[in-house]
């Protein structure tokens, strides 16, 4: 299966063809989450807890009820009781049970004939709280006589001694760190803060959900993995998995936290008891207070060089919050945060923490940008120190095939060096910067994911072919798809049509995450396209009366495979599926696997930024994005998400935050206060697509979608080093927090 | 609460719905008529995927009150394309790749079309400008302004 897409020569991949779902998208068409109804459907509502830590004496929900329209209420005690582990965390997270836990916590819902009734409703529900001392800060929620969240949620990893609400713990390294700083020239120790971003897809959440008596259900919504959804909601409300079919809407933006569950089983719960299918439409605030964001992270790095620009040793310590819950993703920013350089010394210490916060949701690359921001801005710090070019000096220490990773295993091909490369020779890197002005690079790493993946194809009659498959289309992945099947069947992109299954139709899918989709569908796709090409190569063999082995498909085409064959003359895939019916049925396809050739893609960013010295204000100039992409099979998709990757960062880094008040509540629970970049503070975003073949798929796809995301923090950081003189070392760089630090460099 | 009776045009038709006084606009359209090309992603009118014109002027359909839009001519992304024909705007979003997850594309084609209605001949920057209040949290929107700049110069070299 190793094919090198060097030497591959391709028809189809690597060309932009308009989308299949273009038209539907552009017209309004296309239906979202929100966009869909059913006949007798009542509106749910969601009543969440306005304190950031608060007992649940009572809830009274005799009022609502009694309010004309409304059919019916749900508590945490409409829930099924003895459930472990992450089933009970989604639980809880979904419905509070003795206590609520953050500000926006779900404590009662009701379903009724319109929404406004429904929240009209919401008002009528009475909740007695107690409230109880909270604590929103990581580094406060580890020290002594801070609020439990909750006693017992550690697992074994904790050594004994430490705060209730440390619930993981996590150790690895190698080597000897006392020498490898002993051998260095220069020696640095730095803290670091980065702030929770919420993913922010404009799409809130949204589903119908149909649930009867007999256990059996339906449920529509936006997600990004529908049988995630199914494993969740069947969990949470002790249901038989296959019972309950889901189908997926298009779903508006998700980078990872539409992997999870948040009204999907309240509307189940409350079409349960009202015996209606139920919509539930979350508001932008609630979205904010009660869903994602990623975790925010405390960091202390130090590391070691040579005056050549030898890193000699490197060791950090990660104390990073995912809300009320376990789950905050420490363990793939210790494993990642050195992961682009060979360090023969290096020592990683992580600690997830519970703080009262909403539970922290996978977010593009979780875990990796705030590893990233530390560790890249301490390398541009010894550059900048020892006066050495930061391209030069990463190329001097960058990973390549063969590589022992600072996380365990060696590196299969990979292609760090080619970005730093091609980043260098790019015209960014030597355009003059004006006054003010300041240049900053940075690299980063995704491992990406293969996950579990079914997809089948058929052919019809008329020799067109259907692919499904059971990742939702986030970002274009049915163009990719159908490029793909076009490519190995041999026919026009035009002539596929790409379906995204539900899960009554196919086996189990991981959802479009760990950017998988276009890698582990798509080599499902050609895999699945193999068996259906081999079916039909076995159809001309029949007519033709040889043997099966001795016919070789080309080009949409059927043919003896050589002279010996005998002559014959070659056959279509149309003309072939014109007789399919009465020469053995229909000719399909099918492929699952758990496929592990995912190939982890590096990127180099370059960014020029302009600080304006009276009010501290960062305007980004110029933008480049650099990053492997294995083989790009519609590089327009490939680019887009370099380019939208590099804009969340640039947002994370600049401008976005949690900010809680003294009372522990989120102060900026809409897009006004929660500022995500807009069209007006950005430059066009260049980009230059590398590739270097995974030898994992038929094609050679690394995933590309979470990489981009991982260097903006540290590039935006390093630029406004540059630019200002001062080390910035938490984030967002806000235009107060600059101006804070210019005052103080005196 | 009694609801409101209101007369409006939508798309060039005749339409009429009965709503609740805390209706939006953009409830009413989706809720009431059918319309659901326009869509709520804030109701703070910080997004701008509600766009729509009232009377011609560019307005987020979530800070307008369904009752508001009586005698009113309101156009919505399902009247941007004429027959089958796509506008301009639509093919070259579709040719630059300038939608990922496509949520914020009717909002955006909305407001760039008002856009060139009222300036035929943009810079990079007033586009950026007029856009800034239409998120997109995918795109990064290198790929839309490409887009409207050049079904801009088409419009101009048809016109």
């Amino acid at each position: 299966m190793a094919l090198d897409s060097d030497t591959q020569k391709f028809k189809y991949i690597g060309t932009r063809p308009d989308r299949p779902d273009g038209l539907d998208k552009v017209t309004g068409r296309a239906r979202f989450g929100a966009d869909f109804s059913m006949p007798g459907m009542l509106h749910g509502a969601i009543l969440r807890s306005p304190h950031a830590h608060a007992k649940i004496v009572k809830i009274d929900t005799t009022r609502a009820l009694a309010l004309k329209g409304v059919k019916s209420v749900v508590t945490r005690a409409d829930f099924p009781t003895g459930l472990t582990g992450e089933d009970w965390n989604i639980q809880e997270n979904v419905m509070a049970g003795e206590k609520a836990l953050y500000d926006g916590h779900a404590v009662a819902a009701v379903a009724a004939t319109s929404a406004l009734i429904a929240r009209d409703a919401l008002k009528l529900i009475d909740v007695t709280y107690e409230v109880l001392p909270h604590v929103t800060d990581v580094d406060k929620a580890m020290a002594e006589g801070a609020p439990v969240i909750r006693e017992g949620a550690a697992d074994y990893s904790v050594p004994e001694g430490l705060h209730p609400n440390i619930v993981r713990y996590m150790d690895s390294g190698r080597g000897d760190l006392e020498a490898g700083f002993a051998a260095a020239d220069l020696v640095l120790e730095e803290s670091y803060k980065t702030e929770a971003a919420h993913q922010g897809y404009i799409e809130p959440h949204a589903c119908v959900g149909q649930l009867g008596a007999d256990g059996k259900g339906e449920l529509w919504c936006c997600t990004q993995g529908h049988w995630f959804v199914r494993q969740m909601c069947t969990a949470v409300l002790g249901l038989e998995a296959t019972q309950l079919r889901v189908t997926p809407s298009e779903i508006g933006g998700g980078f990872g936290g539409k992997t999870t569950v948040f009204i999907d089983p309240v509307a189940l719960a409350l079409s349960r008891k009202a015996n209606r299918p139920v919509k539930i439409v979350m508001s932008r605030s609630e979205v904010l207070r009660a869903t994602g964001p990623t975790s925010s992270a405390s960091m202390d790095i130090k590391m070691g060089m040579t005056k050549e620009g030898k890193i000699t040793a490197a060791s950090g310590t990660f104390r990073m919050q995912g809300g009320a819950f376990p789950g905050a993703p420490v363990d793939v920013t210790t494993m990642l945060a050195f992961a682009n350089y060979d360090i023969e010394h290096v020592h990683h210490i992580g600690y997830d923490v519970m703080t009262n916060r909403p539970k922290q949701a996978a977010y593009r690359a979780p875990g990796a940008p705030m590893g990233a921001f530390a560790v890249e801005s301490m390398l541009d710090e010894l550059c900048r120190q020892l006066g050495l070019d930061p391209i030069d000096t990463r190329l001097k220490n960058a990973v390549k095939e063969g590589t022992r990773a600072t996380f365990g295993p060696k590196f299969p091909p990979v292609g760090l060096i080619e970005t730093l490369e091609a980043a260098k020779a790019h015209p960014h890197y030597a355009t003059p910067l004006g006054p003010n002005q300041g240049r900053g690079v940075a690299s980063g790493y995704w491992m990406n994911w293969g996950g579990e993946t079914s997809a089948s194809v058929a052919v019809g009659e008329d020799g067109t072919v259907q692919v499904s498959i059971g990742t939702p289309d986030i970002g274009g992945s049915r163009a990719s798809m159908a490029l793909m099947a076009a490519e190995a069947f041999g026919v026009p992109y035009e002539n596929v049509r790409v379906n995204i299954a539900d899960t009554g139709t196919l086996g189990i899918n991981e959802p479009t995450h760990g950017s998988r989709a276009t890698f582990a569908s798509g080599l499902a796709t050609v895999e699945a396209a193999k068996e259906a090409i081999g079916k039909l190569c076995k159809r001309a063999a029949d007519k033709w009366g040889i043997d099966a082995d001795a016919v070789t498909w080309e080009d949409g085409f059927a043919k003896p495979s050589g002279p010996n064959a005998g002559e014959y003359p070659p056959l279509s895939i149309a003309e072939i599926a014109a007789e399919m019916g009465s020469t053995g049925g229909p000719i399909s396809g099918h492929f699952e696997s758990s496929p592990d050739g995912f190939g982890g893609s590096f990127g180099t960013h370059i960014v020029d930024l302009e600080v304006d010295p009276e009010t501290g204000r960062s305007t980004i100039l110029r933008y480049l994005v650099v990053q492997d992409a294995g083989k790009a099979i519609h590089p327009a998709y490939v680019e887009g998400q370099f380019q939208g990757g590099a804009v969340q960062g640039i947002g994370w880094a600049l401008n976005e935050e949690y900010i809680y008040g003294e009372d522990g509540c989120l102060q900026n629970p809409i897009f006004l206060d929660y500022r995500v970049p807009v069209a007006s503070d950005l430059p066009m975003i260049d980009t230059v697509i590398v590739e270097v073949a995974n030898p994992g798929h038929p094609y050679g796809v690394r995933g590309v979608g979470e990489t981009g995301i991982t260097p903006p923090l540290p590039a935006v950081a390093n630029a406004v080093r540059d630019a200002i003189g001062v080390r910035m070392t938490q984030l967002p760089l806000t235009p107060p927090r600059v101006l804070t630090a210019i005052k103080g460099r005196g | 609460m009694s609801k409101i009776h209101v007369n409006t045009t939508v798309n060039g038709d005749e339409v009429e719905y009965l709503c609740d006084p805390r209706e939006t606009l953009l409830d009413c359209l989706r809720d009431r008529v059918g319309l659901t090309g326009a869509k709520e992603g804030c109701g703070t009118g910080d997004c701008g995927a509600c766009s729509v014109t009232l009377d011609g002027r560019l307005v987020c359909s979530c800070l307008v009150l369904g009752a508001e839009a009586e005698g009113k001519e309101i156009t919505t992304i399902e009247g941007m394309a004429t027959g089958d024909e796509l506008h301009p705007l639509q093919r070259k979003f579709i040719e630059h790749a300038a939608l990922q997850c496509g949520v914020c594309t009717p909002g955006i084609l909305v407001a760039a079309k008002a856009l060139l209605e009222k300036n035929p001949d943009p810079t990079e920057t007033e586009m950026r400008y007029w856009l800034a209040g239409n998120l997109c949290r995918c795109t990064g929107y290198d790929k839309i302004i490409r887009a409207v700049m050049d079904a801009a110069q088409e419009m101009r070299e048809a016109s």
